[in-house]
């Protein structure tokens, strides 16, 4: 489903030049749960950035579902995130002013879809992740745990085929963090690929597949 | 995304940005305001000017003896020549031309009133029954055909004479001659420096007996429409200048070129002071624009999630243009509001000035304070909409 052919990623800081990503190849299947571990630096965020189009690569091609998305318009781009792919931060990334369901509702609004099917969709997915009575809440009232299943919750209303995870436990102690890698987990059981960047040795190793990085290159890829 | 949607979070922003938001909202308010409540003084004066002259007739032509224009006055003098006087045979043959509706010759003087012991002296008008509908004045009581001995009365004499209200029929005395009242004027309080309610008309031959006189001081003629003025006004010079000799000895005015002019100068100002204060509403502008810069500054997180999650690039600048559009919207209604109810306070404070707001300079202020909100706010909506979302996550 997935799959990057000697991408390059080159960031230029003054007369400096730094390969986050070096003509790394990659094929990744529809459903698989793969964890990317490595240093701090060695280009796991800007792969997750690549693969979830938020950022374009310098070199190579990366086709997912068999388009070669990185011809696409800004637009389309736009429309792939939105639909295919579901980004979970280490930082959440919650709007402050919005409250728990309005944070949810978010995408679906994006998609123009009606108000009374979005509010039925945003309290079935409440219902779902466990977070009904923390539905009017804003963020600043709500545990870092619960902050991230918002989180979790806005990334797959609209059921993408990919999720993404940045280090999703980094801001979480250790139970905490497994309850919400249980609840990704939970997603990829039905079907959806999972993408996990973690520095946690524990969780990294509860994937089917686990991808080794350093300096921008893949050093180990093993299931 | 839905208009309503993109309408309802971006207001939903605003919301969360209270302070910030009210003070960009009163700052256009005032600007809206500002246009609304000078264009209403400016129109107020106009209109008071343009009523002013109304109220001393319509359409009306005004021929007064001598040559007014040149400083030297009149120019047959250095021939030991003096002008004409205006006469009552000169005021007919006026009153029989194309496009006179109707004429009054006027004398003017002053002669002591007395009746039942009382005594005043009072402003005297000799004319006919025709001064009356071109002069604007009407009756409260009685009639005036302008037959020999009638007076009529202005309505503070009326009531200083005969205190009862029963003027009609009464007899008094002008002068040393004897008048029975045939009506009261209405009263129309002062016009262009001159009290109505303090005069008194009596017939053109009566005035010329009692001011011993052969001479009018003016004659007042209403043309029967607009377009006429002008060819009357040529066609009294020409009557006149074969009635006198082929000499051109007399003036004739129309206050309508007075009018126009005055006309014209308030409208500029009006436009002027609208102008300036248009002014306000572009620094109103720049305020909007500043504060957009900041919010986008402090959004940027928030706007590199949004586009994480699929916002496409025009999604988040018809956010932020909806914030101004709001912003200008609440901005240009409080404005429209404070506009009209302080040209209502000023109506108010200053009954006889119809300060009312011009629709057209509601219209503008209102569109004027969208234009700037929407114009102020581009820049930063495309600078939100450009924004790399890896870098806005990561808060740089
Ligand atoms: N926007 C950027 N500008 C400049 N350098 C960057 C940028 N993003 C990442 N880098 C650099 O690219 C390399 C890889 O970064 P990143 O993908 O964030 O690593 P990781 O997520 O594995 O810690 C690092 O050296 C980092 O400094
Ligand atoms: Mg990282």
């Amino acid at each position: 489903m997935i799959r990057l052919d000697a991408i390059t990623r080159v960031f230029r800081m003054g007369d400096q030049e730094v390969r986050a990503l070096d003509r790394i190849s990659l094929d990744i299947a529809a459903g698989e749960y793969v964890s990317i571990m490595g240093p701090s630096g060695s280009g796991k965020s800007t792969l997750l950035n690549v693969i979830g189009l938020l950022d374009r690569p310098d070199g190579g091609h990366y086709t997912l579902d068999g388009i070669d998305v990185t011809t696409l318009s800004e637009p389309e781009q736009a429309q792939v995130r939105r639909t295919r792919i579901g980004f979970v931060f280490q930082s959440f990334h919650l709007v402050p002013r919005l409250t728990a369901a309005g944070n949810i509702e978010l995408p679906l609004m994006l998609e123009g879809m009606a108000a009374a099917e979005r509010r039925e969709r945003v309290e079935a997915t409440l219902k779902a992740f466990d977070l009904t009575d923390r539905a009017h809440h804003r963020p600043a009232e709500l545990s870092g745990g619960q902050r991230q299943r918002v989180a979790i919750a806005r990334a797959t209303i609209l059921h993408p085929a990919v999720i993404l995870a940045d280090e999703p436990t980094g801001n979480l102690d250790h139970r905490i963090g497994g309850e919400v890698v249980a609840l990704l987990e939970n997603l990829h059981q039905r079907g959806t690929t999972l993408i996990v960047v973690t520095h946690d040795r524990e969780l990294g190793a509860r994937a089917r597949r686990h991808i080794g990085m350093r300096d921008g290159a893949i050093v180990a890829d093993e299931t | 995304m839905k208009l309503a949607d993109t309408l309802s979070l971006s207001l939903h922003s605003l919301a969360s940005a209270r302070t910030r938001s009210l003070l960009i909202v009163l700052a256009m308010a005032l600007g809206v305001g500002a246009v609304v409540v000078l264009t209403a003084l400016g129109e107020g004066a106009r209109r008071y000017v343009v009523g002013q002259f109304a109220s001393l007739g319509t359409n009306l032509v005004i021929v007064l003896p001598g040559r007014a224009e040149t400083a030297g006055g009149f120019p047959g003098a250095a021939l030991g020549q003096t002008p004409r006087d205006l006469t009552l045979g000169d005021a007919q043959a006026v009153g029989q031309l194309p496009g006179v509706r109707r004429y009054a010759p006027l004398n003017v003087g002053t002669a002591e009133l007395s009746s039942g012991g009382r005594l005043r002296e009072v402003t005297v008008l000799g004319s006919n029954a025709e001064l009356l509908p071109i002069r604007h004045m009407a009756l409260a009581q009685g009639r005036f055909v302008g037959s020999a001995a009638q007076i009529v009365l202005g309505d503070a004499i009326a009531q200083d004479f005969f205190p009862d209200g029963r003027a009609i029929g009464q007899r008094v005395r002008l002068g040393d001659r004897r008048f029975r009242v045939a009506g009261v004027l209405t009263t129309q309080g002062e016009s262009m420096g001159f009290n109505t309610d303090e005069i008194v008309i009596i017939p053109v031959d009566d005035a010329q007996a009692l001011f011993n006189t052969e001479t009018l001081f003016r004659i007042l003629v209403e043309a029967r429409s607009r377009s006429v003025i002008e060819p009357v006004k040529a066609a009294i010079t020409e009557l006149l200048k074969q009635r006198h000799d082929g000499e051109e000895d007399v003036t004739v005015i129309t206050q309508d070129a007075v009018l126009e002019t005055f006309d014209r100068i308030l409208r500029a100002l009006t436009l002027g002071v609208a102008g300036i204060a248009a002014i306000s509403l572009a620094v109103a502008g720049i305020l909007v624009m500043n504060v957009m810069l900041v919010a986008v500054a402090q959004r940027t997180a928030e706007i590199g999630l949004l586009k994480a999650i699929g916002a496409p690039a025009a999604t988040i600048r018809q956010l932020f243009l909806a914030e101004a559009l709001w912003l200008s919207l609440a901005g240009a209604a409080l404005g429209f509001l404070l506009g009209h109810a302080g040209s209502w306070m000023i109506r108010l404070a200053y009954p006889v000035l119809p300060a009312w707001p011009p629709a057209w300079a509601s219209v503008a202020g209102v569109a004027t304070a969208l234009l700037t909100g929407i114009v102020a706010s581009l820049l930063p909506a495309a600078r939100a909409a450009r924004l790399d979302p890896v870098r806005a996550l990561s808060g740089k």
